[in-house]
């Protein structure tokens, strides 16, 4: 089993860090922490796309000396597929930023425990 | 009703000199008005005092343990699902079939691309590329969206970074740094083609040196190259741009018809059709919406 780990170590590391990234999310009480924690996981989910698109010995699927042969270079699809998971988790990560930034200007705190309790308030003082 | 400044530095300002202000109140920018009726109740109540909520507190004793656990068993799987996986590195692992040797063999020859990723984004499996364009823009039109409203005409920019601009050292490096990052980025961009890079790394490239620039000069200077008609008008044309010549393309190279865009010769700067122009589309989208991003965060408007 441990022969097994250690030959897929990138996409064992690519686990690491995933976990790396949820741990943060789910631990931290403080609304930057978890988004710095969700672009870890990210990370990880790139660096195992990544991972799977390689062929040992290869060259990057830049074609300089007009060698189309298919063997003698990696897989170019991850790469153009982890570009496009880059573009969509710098959107994601400008709009969690932009919805903390409004909470941050409504209850003034970052932590989640205290922006709950001032909603429950709030909801009460509706009733 | 405006909040109280904090105890502190009111207790400070009865005591020190009035010259000697300048670095606290930069440190320490003014603090927010309420605009709740709530806010004026919780500064009763300290929010950290009112943490004894037993429901909270319960929670917050079995939450550590109870995110451990989730998180050691989703690791297990994930590493009993690592340990199916073929071998990293190997030729006959399922992701390397026809369709990477099908883009390989004859990607130079259809798309005039050297790079093949570009050419993979950007000619084959462009209109993929082109609703990751719209991602970006609506991202950056919520953002746009939900700042505008939250700072209300917060036209005067904070203290701390009122301090940065005057700053002699990093105004005397961005002088140096920032033409030669701008004319980096403009290379990738340009280069996208023929080597590595693209429209959204060299974007990437251009907007980081816009926001250094800014950061070293305020946002005075920058007004006069990008307003906020600048920004929306030059979004807007690479996204209609970007529509429109992928539209073209995929009608006429699709069907094999015959198109003006020529492939010309592999690795000259003027080939592979489509791509240079797309490219430079779409760099201009991410050049736009980093610096718009930044100065969303930063002010309130573009």
């Amino acid at each position: 089993m441990l022969q097994s780990l250690w030959e897929n170590r990138v996409p064992v590391a690519a686990v690491v860090l995933f976990a790396v990234g949820f741990t943060t999310l789910l631990l931290h009480r403080n609304l930057l922490k978890k988004i710095i924690g969700l672009n870890i996981m990210d990370t990880a989910a790139y660096l195992f796309l990544t991972s799977l698109g390689y062929i040992a010995g290869r060259k990057p699927p830049i074609i300089t000396d007009g060698n189309t042969d298919p063997s003698a270079y990696v897989n170019p699809l991850p790469a153009g597929l982890v570009l496009t998971g880059i573009v969509v988790s710098v959107s994601v990560t400008a709009l969690m930023l932009a919805l903390t930034v409004r909470l941050y200007e409504r209850y003034h705190t970052l932590d989640l425990d205290q922006i709950y309790l001032m909603a429950k308030d709030e909801e009460e003082e509706k009733r | 009703m405006k909040k109280q400044t904090k105890p502190k530095l009111s207790e400070r300002l009865r005591t020190w000199d009035a010259g000697s202000f300048d670095l606290t109140e930069a440190i320490d920018p003014d603090p927010p008005v309420p605009v709740t009726e709530y806010d004026l109740r919780a500064e009763d109540l300290p929010p950290l005092a009112r943490l004894g909520d037993r429901q909270v507190r319960g929670f917050r004793r079995i939450y550590p343990w109870l995110a451990a656990i989730l998180a050691a068993v989703l690791v297990t799987i994930l590493l009993s699902a690592v340990l199916d996986l073929p071998p990293y590195g190997a030729a006959e692992n399922p992701p390397h079939n026809e369709v990477m040797e099908r883009y390989v063999a004859r990607g130079l020859a259809e798309t005039g691309a050297v790079n093949t990723v570009s050419g993979v984004i950007l000619d084959y499996r462009a209109f993929d590329t082109l609703g990751e364009s719209h991602v970006l823009y609506t991202a950056a039109t919520a953002v746009l969206v939900l700042l505008l409203s939250a700072s209300g005409g917060r036209d005067e920019p904070p203290s701390v970074r009122r301090i940065m601009e005057g700053d002699p050292i990093l105004r005397n490096t961005a002088r140096v740094v920032v033409p030669i990052v701008l004319l980096f980025g403009v290379y990738v961009i340009l280069n996208g083609h023929l080597g590595p890079g693209g429209g959204f790394a060299g974007g990437a490239i251009l907007g980081g040196g816009l926001i250094l620039y800014v950061i070293a000069f305020g946002f005075e200077p920058m007004e006069k190259l990008i307003s906020g008609r600048v920004y929306r008008r030059g979004i807007t044309a690479a996204l209609c741009f970007y529509s429109g010549a992928k539209c073209y393309s995929f009608f006429c190279g699709a069907n094999h018809l015959e198109t003006i865009f020529q492939n010309g010769t592999p690795g000259a700067i003027l080939s592979a059709g489509l791509i240079l122009p797309l490219n430079i589309a779409v760099g201009l989208i991410v050049a736009l919406t980093m610096y718009g991003f930044y100065s969303m965060f930063q002010r309130g408007r573009i």
